[in-house]
């Protein structure tokens, strides 16, 4: 039973909101491409889902783009120039590398970079010995300790 | 740890601390005077030419296409507007406004009806010289209009200036539309 369960969990692919299937590409190999463009591509309303996932009417309008794009013969690269032209680079979920991107995709690196800087400089202060006692100190710290 | 250490440990955080807080209630101040939209995408129209479309007439009104706009002798204000919008209907007085100062006002429907159009006009007045009909929103998507009402200033050369996306408020037009309107007069 439980076997059954993971299996189907396995199955089921991600839900997509092209629920209807009269906005779907005859040919699979074309609905697969606008399928993956529509996944790379920010639906401007909700901004934080991709255009394949909203059902806002603009995401849809989008989708309807993307397959008109598809099936006239544009190639990805095409496709994405023509939504970068109007909705600028925000429309891309995924934003390519130019020189307004290249602090963003660095930032992981910049991250780590700076949490191992911050480690290496805990670790040497740690490190560093303690200034031995002055005579003075010592006679003063044995005054102490001795009952 | 020497005293100057010292010092600025403690007013480093604070100085950080007053500057994140002007800067939060500038933002603040300037949503509520509805002068900045945090969700706003910037237009890429800006400084371009407007995208080539050409509309049929809303019924009793004169249509219009980019050639249209580009031979217009003055600067446009194109308004995608829609009767099921609502902040159509929250901006309708300050489009209306606009018209009386003279300012040449022409819509576009977006995804509406004519007799939806119609009614709205009827009943908010209508602002527009001439209005296009977008019904499936192809024009639309040629401006990179994600939303109505969205608001584009045409200048006499038929290149787009400025763009706003939501109602027209008091403080949008005093602050970003007037200084526009006389520069390109």
């Amino acid at each position: 039973m439980i076997r059954i369960f993971l299996l189907l969990c396995l199955l089921a692919g991600p839900a997509f909101a092209v629920s209807n299937p009269g906005e779907m590409l005859a040919d699979p190999a074309q609905e697969a491409r606008a399928r993956a463009l529509g996944q790379q591509l920010r639906c401007l309303v909700c901004q934080n889902n991709s255009v394949e996932e909203s059902e806002a009417d603009f995401a849809r309008d989008l989708r309807r783009v993307i397959r008109e794009r598809v099936t006239a013969g544009d190639d990805d690269a095409q496709v994405m120039a023509w939504m970068t032209a109007r909705y600028g680079e925000f429309v891309r979920l995924y934003p390519a590398l130019n020189a307004q991107t290249a602090l963003l995709w660095a930032s992981p690196v910049l991250a780590l970079a700076m949490g191992a800087a911050a480690v290496l400089l805990g670790r040497r202060r740690r490190q560093a010995a303690p200034t031995p006692l002055s005579d003075a100190e010592r006679t003063a710290l044995e005054k102490l300790t001795t009952p | 740890m020497n005293p100057v250490g010292r010092r600025l440990m403690f007013l480093a955080p604070l100085a950080l601390l007053g500057i994140g807080g002007v800067g939060a209630f500038t933002l603040l101040k300037r949503m509520a005077e509805g002068d900045f939209d945090p969700r706003g995408v910037p237009s890429m129209l800006i400084d371009k030419k407007v995208p080539d479309f050409t509309l049929a007439a809303q019924s009793g009104q004169a249509g219009f296409s980019a050639a249209d706009l580009a031979g217009a002798g003055q600067p446009v204000l194109v308004n995608f507007f829609a009767s099921w919008c609502l902040p159509c209907v929250a901006e309708a007085a300050q489009l209306l406004a606009l018209k009386q100062r003279g300012v040449a006002l022409w819509g576009i429907a977006y995804k509406d009806r004519d007799e939806e159009t119609a009614r709205f006009l009827k009943q908010h007045g209508n602002p527009f010289a001439r209005i296009g009909r977008d019904a499936e929103g192809k024009a639309a998507l040629e401006f990179g209009v994600y939303g109505v009402p969205e608001t584009y200033l045409v200048d006499r050369a038929g290149i787009v200036r400025w763009r706003w996306v939501g109602a027209l408020t008091d403080v949008v037009v005093a602050r970003a539309l007037n200084p526009l309107l006389k520069q390109y007069a």
